[in-house]
């Protein structure tokens, strides 16, 4: 061991120092979300215990639900009109947890193509397609997929004809919103599970397509 | 509380920059679209944001714009959209 004592001016490494997490500011608005779950805690309206096991919970959800949803809505007519109607319920049939909070499902046609944003904030569906993107939050991605979705899309490797409308869809209130993407050409004889291999999460968001296969 | 609006109604969304909690975006303000679904009610988000109940619930609309309406140099094709979930207070018929 050599006798070197590593502070922060004494990085020896020839890349940055990953930042940690307490390098951010802590905000007001952070003092007060912490201020309000011990509040919460020390009057036992919930233990935590509890808290720690719904982080755990939202965490472990992922786009393999929404997944699921998709492959059996390409293969069930019924299945897929009632989860246009309201796909709470719908996720329900497959023993998925949707939550309570509504979720809309909009369809990809040849005749138009969804990408969903959320301008004002960062809502996404967390409890069919998980923890959203890095990039869906970001300011670029909220400002610019609502003023030029084609150039953003193409940015994704996604190139929309202009014979098909797009059609960008803003969380801003009470829903959040899915993308039911295309059946790939080529699947015809696939069953669900295998068809639920095939569908993305950037497919449900709506900033890419299932290529044909 | 019925809806004010059906679907296929023209209507324009309220020019108005009021103080607080509000989950109608800038860019549609003063701007013209067509109902395109009439979602349900929910209580009022800006009544909401301060501890308040929310009521009355207000309806809220699936409300088309057209691209090119929203922003003068949009560049793609004239059939593309933005659907925007607005609130009935921020509406008001547009006779066409």
């Amino acid at each position: 061991m050599s006798d070197h004592h590593h502070h922060d001016d004494d990085w020896p490494y020839p890349h940055p120092k990953q930042p940690d997490t307490e390098d951010a500011p802590f905000t007001d608005h952070m003092a007060m979300a912490e201020a309000v779950t011990e509040l919460l805690i020390d009057k036992n309206i919930f233990t935590a215990d509890d808290m720690r096991k719904m982080v755990e919970y939202i965490d472990s959800k992922s786009p393999a639900e929404g997944a699921r949803m998709v492959a059996r809505a390409w293969t069930d007519p019924d299945f897929k009109g009632r989860m246009l109607k309201d796909v709470n319920a719908a996720a329900k049939e497959l023993d998925i947890d949707a939550g309570t909070i509504p979720i809309r499902c909009v369809e990809n046609t040849p005749e138009a193509h969804n990408v969903i944003v959320c301008t004002l904030c960062s809502c996404y569906p967390r409890m069919l397609l998980g923890l959203p993107p890095d990039w869906y939050k970001s300011r670029a991605y909220r400002s610019r997929v609502i003023r030029e979705p084609r150039k953003v899309l193409a940015e994704f490797g996604t190139d929309i004809s202009d014979a098909v409308e797009t059609r960008v869809h803003d969380s801003t209130a009470d829903l959040r919103y899915m993308v039911l993407p295309m059946r790939p050409k080529g699947s015809e004889g696939m069953n669900e599970d295998a068809l639920a291999g095939l569908v993305t999460r950037d497919s449900m968001i709506g900033v890419s397509v299932i290529k044909d296969l | 509380m019925s809806a004010r609006f059906a679907v296929g109604d023209n209507v324009r969304v309220r020019e108005a920059y009021p103080p607080g909690h509000i989950r109608t975006p800038h860019f549609i303000r003063g701007k013209a679209g067509v109902v395109s679904a009439v979602i349900g009610t929910f209580a009022n988000p800006e009544e909401l944001a301060y501890g308040r109940p929310g009521t009355p619930k207000q309806t809220l609309y699936w409300v088309t714009f057209p691209q090119t309406g929203l922003w003068p140099d949009y560049a793609g094709p004239e059939h593309d959209t933005a659907v925007v979930d607005v609130f009935e207070h921020w509406l008001v018929g547009e006779q066409q």
